[in-house]
This record gives C-alpha cells, structure tokens and sequence, in this order.
C-alpha cells in the first residue's frame, strides 16, 4: 500500500524512521481530526437542514390553521329571505321533474341578498357603518354568503330565527390581523382602508374577531372568488382517488410481476430485457411519465383530462418499478428451505410460493407499497401534464370527474397572487401534505419493526 | 347497465361458482368411492369460476373497445346530408353535443331537431349494445359454469387448468414494465416526428434561441408559419446542465462526508438516528423544496449576496441548484454508505495494520476500492437533477438564456415541458408539440446516465462478491 512505501526504504535506519514516524504523528492525527470534523460537520449540516426545513414550513404554516372570524348573531329575515315552499316530491311525481322543480327552487334562493343578512346584523355591532354598507359587506369573506344560502336550503324553519355563526373575515383582514402585512406602510400600500382597519380594531375590541380553528380549509374546495374560505377538500379528495387507483392497479400487478421475475421466470433474453428495463423505468424522470400519460391516456384511449383516474394510472405506472423491486427484495430473503420444505411434501411449484413463501413476505410487500404509494401522494410534476393544474372549484364525487391534487393544489396556491395569505396556507397546505406522507411512512416502518425476520 | 357494474356482477359470479365448483367436487369424490380426486376442492371451485368469467371478460373487453366507434359511425350515418359530411371539429362538435344529449347532459330546449333525432337513435344504439353484450355474457359466462360443471371427474386436472391461468396473469403482469417503456418511447417518438415536420432537427438541437411564441391556430394554415418562433434547445440544455451542475457541488462532498462519517467513524447508536432523519431529506415532495426555495432560499441568498455585494436574483440558477442539492444528499449518502459498507474488512485491517491513521485509510484505501460505485452513484443522482422539475419551475426564474451566470435565471428542459404543455396551446403545434421532443431527449441522456450507473455498480459489485 501506498502509504507503507516510504517505511520499507531500506536506507534509512530503524532509528531515523521511527524518529520521522514520530515526527510527522501531530500533523497526521491533527489531519485525522480535520477529517473527522469535516464529516461531522457536514451530518450535523444535513441534520440541520432537515430541522430548518420543517421549523420554516411549520413556523409559516401552523398559524393558517387558524383563521379569523366575525361572530355575528344573523337574523334570517324574512323581509329578505321571501321564498316559495320548498318542493316535496309529489306521490306521482317523476324523479326528473321533481329534480328540475328542486332546482328551480335553489335558483330562486340563490338570487335572495344574503349580504344583506351580514351587514344588517354588523350593523348593529358598528353603529357608524350604516353610510358605507358596501365597504360593511366586504369585511365577511364573499363565500359566507353561500354558506348561508345552503342553510336555508337545507332547512327552512330558519327563516325568522337568528342564529349566532362563525363567519370568515376578508383575506386581508385575516392577513392585517396576524401582521403579515407591515402595517407601518402608508394607505395606499395598503389592502384594507383606513375605514375598514378601524372597524376591524373597534371588533377585535369586542371580542367578536376572533381566530378559530379554520374548518373552511378542510372542508372546501379550492376558491377564487373567496379567497378566505379556499381549502383541501378537493385536493384531498382527488388525492385520495389516485392513491386508490394507485393501490388497486399498481400493487397487484407489482406484485405479482415481482412473483413471475423471482420465482418463475427463466434466466433467457427475455427476462434479462424486463429486469433492465425495470430498473431504468425507476429512474425515468417523472415528467416523463405525465407525457405518457398525456399522449396516451389523453391523446389515444380519450380519458378526460384533470380526472384523477388519469393521474391514477400515470401514477400507478410509476410506481409499479418500486413495488416490483421492493417485492423482488422481500421474495428473495426468504430462505429456500420454506419451498424445498413445501415442494417436498408434494405441493405444486404454484402452491409453494402463493400458500407457504407469498404469507411469509406479506409485511415486505407492503412496507413496499406503503412506500411506494406515499411517493406517489408527494409527485406533482406528472400531473401538471394531463391538466390536473386547472382551477377546480368543486369536490370531485368520483374518480372520473375533474379534480386536482395535494401537491398540485401547493403549486397553484403559491402562485397567487394575495402572496401574504396565501404564503401561510400554501405551508399549511404542505403541513397536511407532510402529515400524511409521514403518517404512511410511519406505518411503514411500524410494519417493518413488527412483522420483521431475520432469516 | 355500464361496464363497471357488469364487472362487479362477473366478480359475484366468480364467486358463486367457485363455491359451486367446491361443492361439485365434493359431491363427485362421494359419488366414486375409493377413486381419489386429482386436484383439491378448491382447485376445482378455481377452475369453474374462472371457465364462467373469462370467457365473458373477454367479450367484454373487445365490445368496450369497439362498441362506442361502432355507434359513432352508426349515428354518424344516420345525419342529416350537410352534417354528415363535417370533418375532423366539425364532426367531433356534433358528435359531443349528440352524446350529451343521449346522455341526458345537453339542455334539451336549446338543441335543434336532428341533434334530437340522432341522440334518440345513439341512445336506442346504446341500449341495443348493452342487451346484447348483457345477453352474450351471460351466455357465455352461464355455458361456462354448466360445461366445466359437469367436467369435474376425479381424473380432471384442474390444477394444472387453474395454475396455467394464473401463470399467464403473472407473465401479463411483468410485461407492464415493458410497455410501459415501449409506450414512452412510442408516443414521444410519434410526437417528436410530428414536431419535426415543423421544425428541422438541426434548428432544435442546434439553435441558440428559444422563443416558441404563441399559437392557438390549427395545423397547415398559412398563418402558422408566419408565427412560428425559434425551438433552440441549447439555452435549456445549459439551464438544466447549470442547476444539476450546482446541485452536484453541493450534493457531492456533504453526501460524501456523510457516508463516510456515518459508516466508519459514528457510533451505532448515533448513526441509527441520524441516518434516517437525513433520508426524511429524500422522501419530501419535491414541490415542498420549490416553495421551500421560492419562498426561504432564494431571499436568503439574495440577501447574502448583497452583503458580498454580489446581485443574486431570487429565482436563479443558484437557488434551484442549491435546494435540489439539500434533495440530493440522501441519495448520494445512502448509495455511497451501501458501497462503502461493501468493501471488504480485510482491506481496511491491512491498512490499520501497516499504521496508517482512519483518515489515511478511507482517503487512500477504501475510497479509491469504491470509487466506482460512487462514481455510479453520482450518476444516478446527475439523472435525478437532470430530471427535477418542480423545484426548477418555482425556482430557476424561467428565463431561456444561454448564461453560465448561476446568480441569473435560467430555463430548464423540465420547465419548458411543463410551460409547453399547460399553457393555452393547440395540442397539435410545434409550441404544445415541442414539449415531447423535449420529453424524448430528457429520457434519452437519463437513460444514458442511468445505464451507465448501472452497468459501473453492477461491474463494482462482482468484483467484491
């Protein structure tokens, strides 16, 4: 070895090496210490990059979980609320007609001035408002006022009742409240008016702005109009339609791909070429795949765009290499005693690995589709390219109905342009993204310690 | 009756006669004493649920297929002169709009006489389609059940029916790897040809500038080619060689360093903590890093940057760099740590031995053994920042300019895939076209680096076993 060289140089004497070695011993152990440092320093590096990372999502983050609220007595007047009886679907009525007359209806409420319920009722707690009504209605988010409509059309002995309700304030005043905006900028930087900012304060001074627990960003959908009550719903569910999709296609066909590879498959050509091309389908690039997905989902076989069973298959298809090889790995533990045992008292080759060797790699497989789906959950790329980026503002009912995702609904709320509320929800967004990422992780890993054997 | 019901009805059939099958064997062994059955009761139940399915799930797999083009051509038959002979958008409006209504989507107050008449006529044809396809099934799926019924004999080999079928699926299953690859390459290269009939190879790889400009205009008419902009692939190229350039820098020696700590200087308890929580660095979504460096990084060096006196944009090549390197370092570490690992304790102990220090000892011994591996592994992480998209589209700025400036924004080709085909393109120009070109140039330089990767580990890894 290189280092041992200059010790077997025979002109030099015991005496004289043993002086250089001793010589040169605080330099070499100082380089040692350099080195050990280095690599010190650069996990303690990467340990605090993990740490930054989750301090700066959770720090922005946690606060849009939390949201601000005008608690209003409404009174549902009926001076404003004038609406037919609600349609009863008559014994001899047709399903289809009594639809239409039941729209019909809704149509009818949804033309009632439920504005008028707020700024009535915030009227009574902002005694010198009554001359700016208009600026008055803007305080409460836009969306409330639909809120409002569903409950009358859920329940119409309302009507002449007051009922006392949580109702989401404005973004910006949301924004102004927790002093994500520096409030030291002169008016006209400012969102709010100088009318509206002293309103807010006279009603935070009540007590009746207060930050609740934000119900609207997990229960909406995504929202332009209201940009206060924009929330997951729809994401999380377009989300969970491809995991589904996701589970149902790819870990069967993982598996049993991984199966015919490990235990039945012949060493030829053939196998070689599907081995090779497994594990290069495992590093494509995953945009790659949303091309796929585009030209041949979209473009040949005519599936909507934006559907999550579209996102679905692109994203089974990308994660079918990981299941196979995690599969293959799990298969290939188990000892071949387990099929020479089974073999041997006479069970078919078939029977061997689906009775005695498949039970026994149970908990590997799913630690490996576990895995497999949580990557799948965090890909955003892909989906961009068969149109799951457009605005959805409804909750998809069924995985062939537009929809976007988790990590898409991140992309395009960062890009909106309220930038102080909706830095905040993005990291809240990520939060919930994280959270279930983790949650899968962990039950991963809890598989693992639990089911684990050394063979 | 739609397709997905049918086929929950085929599973409950699948199911019934499997324990129909089960019961049938049974009855046959009591019925011949002293014979023993060749397969076991389940096989035979196996064997009867898959005679009544199959042959029906084929039927219904071509009749999906072909069915709605059969019933399109009929409808489209049926129109009216000067409708029937629309082509291409013409055609597929009017069809949209009969299906709708025939679908019970349409308004029905706002559609013209015809359209009214044929979507009668597409939904009679519907109707029709699906009793018979119900019909056929059901005879199928019946003859099937009574025939295999009654073949259950002691000497039947319904295992070996059953584990053929079974066998068959699994070979189905492992060819998906495969089409999936042949589906890639397929439909980006038919892409990339349609692209090249716009615009010469030569202008793509070679050009210099990138301005595809806009265009919503259908294909071949006259006003496409005054439009047309320039597809240079080169400023991209350098974009995306830029970020993974620094990405490397920064991956490189910190996963190094990593890998070599963990592995041969951390104690075992410090190590089974810090491992993993490094590897939750590679297990975020990478669109949590781009607004991470949207939002975090690219401030902070803007900021550092002035204090140097140096002017960094946000959105620049060095923060997309930067933050897909904090990506990369769980990959190169993991990888490397695997490697390191590998190399055998005899040669470690040699080195020990002659007194050479740990450090000497990992420098000039283990690393040089392992040097391949890692040189794999930086590969393998090359394909991976090569292939990033979401951080670069947040944070390299999207500005397609050929610089080697990292404080400057830049374009990659992962971007420009994703600004080409989501913006307000006609799906059949060179603007939404270019975005597969793109694509097949992407996969062909990782599937370079990848192959490569694999071939110099797998070479790495014989030489130690």
């Amino acid at each position: 070895m290189k280092v041992a060289e200059p010790l077997i140089k025979p002109v030099i004497t015991a005496g004289t090496v043993q002086q250089k070695v001793t010589a040169s011993l605080g330099r070499r152990h100082r380089k040692e210490r350099v080195f050990k440092g280095f690599g010190l320093a650069a996990v303690l590096a990467s340990l605090a990059l993990v740490l930054i990372l989750f301090v700066n999502i959770f720090s922005k983050g946690l606060p849009a979980f939390w949201q601000s609220a005008i608690t209003l007595d409404i009174y549902f007047d009926p001076q404003v609320v004038k609406i037919s009886e609600k349609p009863v679907q008559a014994a001899n009525e047709s399903d289809n007609a009594f639809r239409q007359r039941d729209i019909e209806w809704q149509t009818e409420v949804g033309f009632i001035n439920f504005n008028r319920l707020i700024t009535d009722s915030l009227e009574k707690v902002l005694p010198d408002a009554t001359q700016h009504r208009r600026d008055l209605q803007r305080l409460v988010t836009s969306g409330e006022r639909f809120a409002l409509r569903d409950m009358v059309v859920q329940d119409t002995s309302i009507i002449g009742q007051t009922r006392t309700l949580h109702l989401l304030t404005d973004a910006n005043i949301d924004v102004w409240l927790k002093g994500n905006i520096d409030r030291s900028l002169p008016d006209t930087m400012q969102q709010l008016s100088p009318k509206m900012r002293e309103w807010v304060q006279q009603l935070s001074e009540q007590g009746l702005i207060q930050n609740r627990f934000s119900f609207a960003l997990f229960m909406n959908a995504d929202s332009r109009s209201s940009l206060a009550s924009a929330g997951l719903a729809g994401a999380f569910m377009g989300s969970l339609y491809m995991m589904l999709v996701v589970i149902i296609l790819a870990v069967p066909m993982g598996v049993a791909a991984a199966i015919y590879l490990e235990e039945f498959a012949p060493k030829n050509r053939f196998t070689d070429f599907v081995e090779v091309n497994i594990n290069n389908l495992a590093a494509v690039p995953s945009i790659v795949f949303g091309l796929l997905g585009a030209s041949v989902f979209i473009g040949w076989f005519n599936l909507p765009m934006s559907a999550p069973i579209v996102g679905g298959l692109v994203l089974s298809l990308m994660t079918l290499p990981t299941v196979i090889i995690a599969t293959r790995s799990t298969l290939k533990a188990i000892p071949p005693s387990i099929r020479q045992a089974a073999l041997g008292l006479g069970a078919s080759k078939m029977q061997a690995i689906f009775h005695h060797v498949l039970p026994l790699a149970i908990p590997g497989i799913l630690t490996g589709a576990i895995l497999g789906v949580a990557q799948a959950l965090g890909e955003a790329a892909p989906l961009l390219l068969i149109g799951m980026k457009s605005f959805v503002a409804a909750v998809p009912g069924s995985p062939f109905d537009q929809s976007t995702a988790l990590p898409v609904q991140i992309f395009l709320w960062q890009g909106n342009e309220l930038r102080n509320f909706f830095e905040a929800r993005t990291s809240a967004a990520i939060i919930v993204l994280l959270a279930l990422m983790i949650s899968l992780n962990a039950l991963a890993i809890w598989l693992r310690k639990k089911y684990e054997k050394r063979w | 009756m739609s397709n997905i019901s049918l086929i929950v009805l085929l599973l409950a059939l699948m199911a019934i006669a499997y324990q129909v099958g089960m019961v049938r064997s049974r009855k046959v062994a009591t019925i011949n004493p002293g014979v023993r059955m060749h397969s076991r009761p389940q096989h035979y139940g196996m064997m009867v649920g898959l005679w009544a399915v199959l042959p029906a799930f084929f039927v219904l797999l071509i009749w999906a297929w072909f069915a709605p083009g059969v019933i399109n051509t009929m409808v489209q038959a049926s129109l009216p002169a000067e409708f029937a002979t629309l082509d291409g958008n013409g055609m597929r409006i009017v069809m949209r709009r009969i299906s709708n209504l025939a679908a019970n989507f349409g308004i029905v107050a706002d559609a013209a006489d015809w359209e009214l008449v044929a979507a009668e006529y597409m939904k009679q044809l519907q109707h029709s389609s699906t009793m018979l396809l119900t019909a056929l099934m059901a005879t199928l799926a019946s003859a099937g059940l009574v025939i295999s019924f009654y073949k259950i004999q002691p000497q039947l080999r319904a295992r070996h029916q059953v584990e053929r079928v079974v066998k068959v699926l699994l070979v189905l299953c492992s060819t998906v790897a495969v089409l999936t690859t042949v589906g890639i390459v397929l439909s980006m290269v038919g892409e990339t040809m349609k692209f090249f009939s716009f615009i010469k190879p030569s202008d793509f790889f070679f050009g210099t500038t990138w301005n595809p400009r806009f265009s919503t205009t259908g294909v071949g008419e006259g006003s496409l080619t005054g439009s047309q902009g320039s597809f240079g692939l080169l400023p991209l190229l350098s974009g995306t060689m830029l970020v993974a350039f620094i990405a490397l820098v920064v991956a490189i020696p910190l996963g190094l360093m990593v890998a070599i700590y963990l592995s041969e200087y951390a104690p075992a308890k410090f190590r089974a903590t810090a491992k993993p929580v490094i590897e939750v660095l590679a297990g975020i979504p990478t669109i949590v890093y781009g607004f991470f460096a949207l939002v975090t990084v690219g401030p902070f060096l803007t900021d550092f940057g002035a204090m140097l006196g140096l002017t960094i944009r946000a959105t620049s090549a060095l923060t997309a760099g930067v933050v897909m390197g904090i990506m990369i370092i769980p990959f190169i570490s993991s990888l490397t740590d695997d490697i390191i690992t590998q190399v055998p304790k005899t040669m470690r102990d040699g080195s020990l031995g002659l007194g050479a220090t740990k450090s000497e000892t990992i420098l000039k011994v283990v690393l040089p053994a392992a040097l391949p591996g890692i040189v794999g592994a930086v590969l393998l992480a090359a394909s991976r920042a090569i292939g990033e998209t979401m951080i670069v589209v947040l944070a390299a700025g999207n500005s397609p300019a050929l610089t080697a400036n990292p404080f400057e924004a830049v374009s990659t080709v992962t971007v420009t895939i994703v600004n080409q085909l989501t913006g307000d393109n006609d799906f059949a120009s060179p603007q939404s076209l270019v975005a597969f070109a793109l694509g097949l140039t992407l996969f062909v330089i990782t599937l370079l680096l990848n192959v490569m990767a694999l071939v110099i580990v797998r070479k790495y890894r014989e030489q130690y076993e």
